[in-house]
């Protein structure tokens, strides 16, 4: 039994940075932004909560450096697609290109230097219970912020005045724009709430998933929450189960590595990655569940008319 | 203060070919302030990184070396950014590439003829362009987004040629090391001169630049690629396919990153191993931007990229520099480069606030 508490407490642990990282791209995409840089934003988040937590020694404040790093580094990518009208795919890649660059940089004094990890909560008596005292009441505090963030959110896009203007934005900007929301303000805000959430993603890389620096960590998760904002059709309560789902997939090749079972690791190293398209291939062939929850102006540029 | 955009009538003529300067020298800004930051002195670094390069002629053929790869891939995608189609996975097609042009090699140990090259350069682009094919076609049939499949099928080339040269192509005699054997000089890309390290994967980057040049911008193939690039509805009704268009976009630029990949592994290397992903296939889509979709202007702008690699490598020879800020300053371009994009379609002012409540 605790062995399959160990292995979802695995699972968790490496869907929380996946499932927080779509949550805030989801926001983005519903106000009508494609943000391709999730990956630059995620590791810029990764090596400035590593680098912060060495800093002050608390990997709380590690955490918040994160959050603000991602936060920071999203704001190049709202003045170049929002006030420069550049190309969002584009951009997104620049960002995540000088992600990958200057997370090394920063990075390079800090590799192989042992982490300062974000311990599990411990509640006297509740964690104690069998099975789901670990689960329920165990885990690390990144993980319930990832829940919490996908409840709200979820709050928020459907059960808020707020929310519906957001996705107002995203379906159609002019329309927005003439009912006198502040298209542009709205954007910024959920792209910078999308980088973040990035930002966090990284911190738990650091700071509990591995927790150390290494240069290039994110392999790939950043584009793998991309995908996952298809999986779930624009639903942040369909997150999670694709977050777990690929979550679950990346410990289940783990172990299947450490078994052996003859299989190529190779071939289990690239299983999430197949595992993306197979899932991008069946969602995608269901046209009718994407057509109604795309976004209608998703990657539209909008100049607003004086 | 704010910023306003105002449409332009007509792109400019004169920002069209001013934007990719002003980006370079936004860039060289940035790296002032990035050497200051670092403690350096941003005079020697700057000369470190872009000038130097060019003073010497072991420098000078790296430069020619790297940006050989870079502009192959680079033209490909201009072709494949034009039509309106996102194939950011050239990075795995040219290691494909790579992969299908040593297979000959791999498989015909003892054979050395003349022949032997160019089939390997076609097997490359062969590989190149089914690997390439493949987001196309999940695309076409199924609508999935092409961006993150072509992405994710990097990863997956990057395990598939890292199995082939540590499991089954591994060369028995090469002391446990991951590659291939290396190949029989029929097999091998041959040098622009003597002693040279520079090869004739050069000449096939300014040949191919000079054709599809000719193709985008003389030709029914080439407008077909433009109009439906800017709109497919507009494409439709002049009656052009943009499911033909997407797959041929993605076939044209595996094939030339499988080109580049087999030129790699032929010309520079001289065998298959686990050092072929470099990230060209990244830095390409630089390329194509710097080079504004031109294929002229890629190929100029592959020597900027390559400039930058070797200024690099120079900068932390000489100055503690890390070669990580080499990916810095190009990502640092392409921001700028398509930050200064906005001047070709829009006339930006700078309006203060309190003049316009006034």
């Amino acid at each position: 039994m605790d062995v399959w508490v160990s292995i979802i407490l695995s699972v968790c642990a490496a869907s929380t940075p996946l499932l927080l990282a779509a949550t805030g791209e989801l926001v983005v995409e519903r106000s009508g932004v494609l943000n391709l840089g999730v990956e630059g934003m995620m590791i810029m988040g990764a090596v400035c909560a590593f680098a912060g937590a060495q800093l002050t020694g608390d990997p709380f404040v590690g955490a918040l450096f994160g959050i603000v790093a991602g936060a920071a580094f999203s704001l190049l990518f709202a003045f170049l697609t929002l006030i420069l009208v550049a190309n969002q795919v584009a951009t997104g890649l620049a960002l995540t290109i000088l992600g990958l660059g200057l997370s090394g940089m920063i990075g390079e004094g800090f590799v192989g230097q042992p982490g300062i990890k974000m311990e599990r909560i411990d509640i006297p008596f509740l964690s104690d219970l069998p099975i789901i005292g670990q689960l329920v009441f165990g885990q690390d505090p990144i993980f319930y912020a990832s829940i919490a963030l996908v409840i709200a959110v979820w709050f928020f896009l459907f059960r808020s005045r707020k929310g519906l203007q957001l996705r107002a934005v995203g379906d159609s900007h002019s329309s927005a724009h003439a009912l006198g929301i502040g298209v542009l303000k709205t954007r910024a805000l959920a792209i910078v709430f999308g980088g973040a959430c990035a930002g966090l993603a990284g911190a738990h890389l650091s700071l509990v998933y591995v927790p150390q620096w290494v240069e290039g960590m994110t392999a790939g998760r950043g584009w793998i929450a991309l995908a996952l904002v298809v999986f779930a059709s624009w639903r942040p309560g369909r997150l999670i189960i694709g977050a777990y789902l690929f979550g679950a997939v990346n410990i289940a090749q783990f172990h299947m590595q450490a078994q052996g079972f003859g299989i190529p690791a190779q071939f289990l190293t690239s299983l999430p990655y197949i595992t993306t398209i197979v899932v991008l291939v069946l969602i995608a062939r269901n046209r009718r569940l994407t057509m109604i929850n795309t976004p209608a102006a998703l990657g539209q540029p909008f100049v607003p008319d004086r | 203060m704010r910023i306003e955009l105002i449409k332009r009538a007509d792109a400019s003529p004169l920002f069209s070919i001013a934007s990719p300067f002003i980006a370079l020298l936004l860039t060289m800004i940035a790296g002032v302030i990035m050497f200051l930051l670092l403690g350096k002195d941003p005079a020697t670094g700057l000369y470190t990184y872009f000038v130097q390069p060019l003073l010497d002629t072991w420098s000078l053929e790296q430069i020619l070396v790297k940006a050989t790869p870079l502009a192959l891939i680079g033209i490909g995608l201009a072709v494949c950014f034009r039509s309106g189609n996102w194939n950011i996975g050239a990075e795995g097609q040219y290691l494909i590439g790579g992969a299908f042009g040593a297979a000959l090699p791999v498989f015909l140990p003892g054979v050395d003829t003349w022949v032997l090259l160019p089939a390997m350069v076609l097997m490359g682009m062969l590989g190149g362009a089914l690997y390439g094919a493949i987001p196309a076609l999940l695309k076409t049939r199924f609508g999935a987004n092409e961006i993150l499949t072509s992405l994710m099928l990097v990863y997956v080339a990057q395990q598939l040629v890292d199995w082939l040269v540590r499991v089954p192509w591994r060369d028995p005699k090469g002391m446990g090391f991951p590659g291939t054997p290396s190949f029989p000089s029929g097999a091998q890309m041959p040098k622009l001169w003597q002693y040279a390290d520079a090869h004739y994967g050069l000449v096939l980057a300014v040949v191919l630049a000079i054709i599809v040049w000719f193709v985008l911008s003389r030709t029914m193939k080439g407008f077909e690629i433009a109009v439906l690039g800017s709109s497919a509805r507009a494409g439709r009704f002049a009656g052009f396919s943009a499911r033909r268009m997407t797959i041929f976009a993605f076939c044209v630029s595996g094939a030339l990153a499988g080109l580049a990949g087999i030129a790699e592994v032929s010309g520079t290397v001289g065998k298959l191993d686990d050092k072929l992903s470099l990230g060209y296939g990244f830095s390409a889509i630089i390329v194509a931007f710097l080079g504004r979709l031109n294929p002229l202007g890629c190929l100029a702008a592959a020597f900027v990229l390559a400039l930058t690699y070797i200024g690099g490598e120079n900068a932390q020879i000489a100055m503690g520099i890390s070669d990580r800020a080499t990916r810095v300053f190009q990502g640092l371009l392409l921001f700028f480069v398509l930050a200064s994009d906005t001047l070709i379609q829009y006339q930006v002012r700078i309006v203060s606030t309190a003049a316009r409540s006034a």
